[in-house]
């Protein structure tokens, strides 16, 4: 599948950002994880073959201009930058999905902007609490833990993928970094836990939602998608068998199809 | 050359099995499995005994330092301790270091401006104000900073820190982090515009390039030992250079683990203490220390691409720190020339010595202290001073000269 790489620089000059779009059909916005939008590729190639898919790097991941990350200080300011990149990209409803960090950023647009939203759906977002079933922060998570917070089968291919990096050193290095400064770029506005305020918000999403959780989530307890799904009046949780905090890569075909078979092709 | 004492305030009888309990030093040890309130009060008064311990015996300054949430050092807030120093040495020239309080942890930093005001108040004068940006778990985890604004905080609270000690006028200050109404301190340092100022830190990183941007005193607080700190201290020297900076060595400071008894064979003495610091109290782990964001991006990638070399601190002996230099240990003369040959081969000018480490009791501490300050301490404290001023010192403590030190007097 051709990948379009599109090059905006917003926000006052002060941020560039790639977006990566492919696909023909129906307009898809698709906000990435707190790894970057590398990980994702894969899926997004499963969307790509019904949807014209927008997968922008958020502020700071883009290559080249890692201060961007400073950019933009608060969730308030993001959300308005995300409205401004809809803008650049004529983008005036479209379905918007998101992954963890990703989807409490698209549920958090679909809140404050709930027309230019059409249809929404939230992969293992984080952006609720529960003191019972405490958000684990993976920025600070041993590494031997990680795998199994992660992935279903912390030894499966995905999750071999996933934590693989380049052998050849310059590569290795940039891999490295890439998916470090990722974390941080993200993990800024939600550290040190991801409870910023969206259970206030919630309530204005209007969007008909669907919610899918890994069933063995190790970050946020597979419980949320219920809290998710009873704050919003049209949304309904789905969860997947055999994946923990990133069902799209452990089932992909599976997670694309629910996808599909949700917002019509 | 100025030398001073240097103290963490450990956990000093930690349970036998704690390296095998706990994988890490910080966040995890849950306190009342392992710690207990009446000890830890001896703790801090046994503290604050050496180091006044110290001052008698001649040290030139006496140093505490903010951590949280660990065994391996609990001044919380370094201020308390450093009052009760302020007191304690008032009529003499001993200077208070705070190494220190840590400006992006603490909201509004203006706070830390009072607090550091009122210790130059206390002590005449005698204040040097450290600021660390604070390591990454005490910042992030225990104080909640948002990794990627922490050096940025800091960079803004030291730049309202220095303006609230000398503004003339009342201001506002609207910044990216903090923003205050009015800001006019009550009280402002005796040393204007502003005392001494130490900024550690652990590498030549951003931090170091503006230490030297600004025209502080950087310290590299290494507990690799000086033998191990070559390099940095190379790396220092030419940014200070490229930077436009003179090479005088009091721009440079260093802390070294000391460990002096009277002959070499009797420095086994510290051989438990000295494990007991590297292997339990020293020990965390990475994803507590490499979090996302504490490393600015060229820096991350600088660390990517060249790792520092990782000792397993948890496999070195006593014999293999020695060996290796992380500790310096030995007979008074020997400790001596070691020290002498590492100031200058470092162009140390600020001397931090570790004198207690570890579980070292009281004891133990004060004839290290004694025998440093007797056999040690004379033969360090005339270097560099024909040939460069330490502007990075109390100016009230330039000119005095103080008769050679009686070990132990006025305890």
């Amino acid at each position: 599948m051709a990948i379009e790489e599109k090059r905006l620089t917003l926000w006052q000059g002060k941020v560039t950002t790639e977006i990566e779009v492919s696909g023909n059909g129906p307009p898809l916005l698709y906000l990435h994880g707190p790894w970057g939008l590398t990980p994702d590729r894969a899926f997004i190639a499963r969307l790509a073959a019904f949807y014209q898919v927008f997968a922008p790097k958020h502020p700071g991941t883009s290559n080249g201009d890692p201060d961007a990350a400073h950019a933009i200080d608060t969730f308030w300011d993001l959300v308005v930058y995300y409205g401004e990149l809809m803008d650049r990209l004529d983008l005036e409803a479209p379905a918007i999905i998101g992954h963890s960090f990703g989807g409490l950023v698209a549920a958090e647009i679909a809140a404050t902007t709930p027309d230019r939203v059409k249809r929404l759906v939230l992969i293992d977002p984080v952006g609720l609490w529960r003191d019972d079933l405490p958000v684990k922060n993976w920025m600070i998570m041993p590494e031997a833990a990680r795998a199994k917070a992660l992935f279903a089968d912390p030894a499966g291919e995905a999750a071999k993928h996933f934590f693989a990096h380049p052998a050849e050193k310059d590569a290795r290095v940039a891999s490295i970094v890439s998916i470090v400064w990722a974390q941080a770029s993200t993990g800024k506005y939600i550290w040190p836990l991801p409870d910023k305020g969206l259970k206030h918000r919630i309530h204005r999403i209007a969007a008909p939602t669907l919610v899918l959780w890994g069933k063995e989530d190790g970050i946020a307890a597979p419980a949320y998608a219920q809290e998710f799904a009873a704050r919003m009046a049209g949304a309904k949780a789905t969860l997947i068998d055999g994946a923990g905090h990133l069902p799209h890569l452990e089932q992909g075909e599976r997670v694309a199809g629910l996808v599909c078979e949700f917002l019509g092709r | 050359m100025k030398v001073c004492m240097f103290h963490l305030m450990p956990y000093r009888d930690l349970p036998a099995n704690f390296a095998q309990r706990y994988n890490s030093a910080y966040i995890d040890p849950v306190w009342f499995e392992v710690a207990d309130a009446d000890r830890v009060g001896a703790y801090y008064n046994w503290t604050l005994d050496e180091l006044v311990y110290a001052a008698n015996a001649g040290m030139h300054g006496v140093c505490t330092n903010q951590h949280h949430q660990n065994v391996y050092g609990f001044m919380s807030n370094p201020s308390l301790m450093g009052s009760v120093l302020a007191k304690l040495t008032n009529g003499s020239n001993t200077a208070i270091i705070q190494i220190g309080s840590t400006l992006p942890s603490t909201s509004p930093p203006t706070r830390i401006a009072e607090e550091y005001a009122i210790l130059d108040c206390i002590s005449g004068g005698r204040l040097v104000a450290g600021f660390p940006t604070g390591l990454p778990a005490d910042a992030t985890i225990s104080n909640g900073v948002v990794p990627l604004d922490q050096r940025e905080r800091f960079r803004e609270a030291l730049d309202l820190v220095m303006k609230a000690w000398s503004a003339k006028e009342v201001f506002a200050w609207n910044g990216k982090h903090y923003q205050l109404p009015a800001v006019n301190l009550w009280p402002r340092p005796i040393q204007q515009p502003h005392p001494p100022i130490w900024i550690p830190g652990s590498g030549i990183s951003s931090t170091a390039e503006y230490v030297v941007e600004h025209d502080h005193c950087f310290c590299h607080l290494s507990y690799q030992g000086a033998k191990n700190a070559e390099n940095v201290a190379d790396r220092y020297w030419e940014l200070a250079a490229k930077k436009g900076r003179d090479a005088n060595p009091h721009r440079f400071g260093f802390l070294q683990l000391i460990g002096i008894s009277e002959t070499d064979a009797e420095a086994e003495e510290y051989a438990r203490h000295a494990e007991y610091f590297y292997h339990n109290l020293l020990h965390t782990p990475p994803h507590y220390q490499a979090i996302p964001g504490c490393l600015e991006y060229n820096a991350l990638k600088q660390a990517i691409a060249n790792p520092t070399r990782n000792f397993n601190l948890r496999e070195m002996s006593f014999k293999d720190l020695v060996e290796r230099g992380f500790v310096i240990v030995g007979n008074p003369k020997s400790v001596r020339d070691q020290l002498l040959q590492a100031v200058k081969r470092l162009r140390i000018g600020h001397l931090m010595t570790l004198l207690h480490f570890g579980s070292m009791p009281s004891e133990l501490c004060r004839k290290n202290i004694d025998l440093f300050c007797r056999e040690v301490l004379p033969h360090l404290a005339p270097l560099w001073d024909d040939e460069w001023e330490d502007r990075w010192w109390p100016a009230r403590l330039r000119e005095t000269r103080r008769a050679p030190a009686m070990a132990g007097a006025a305890s």
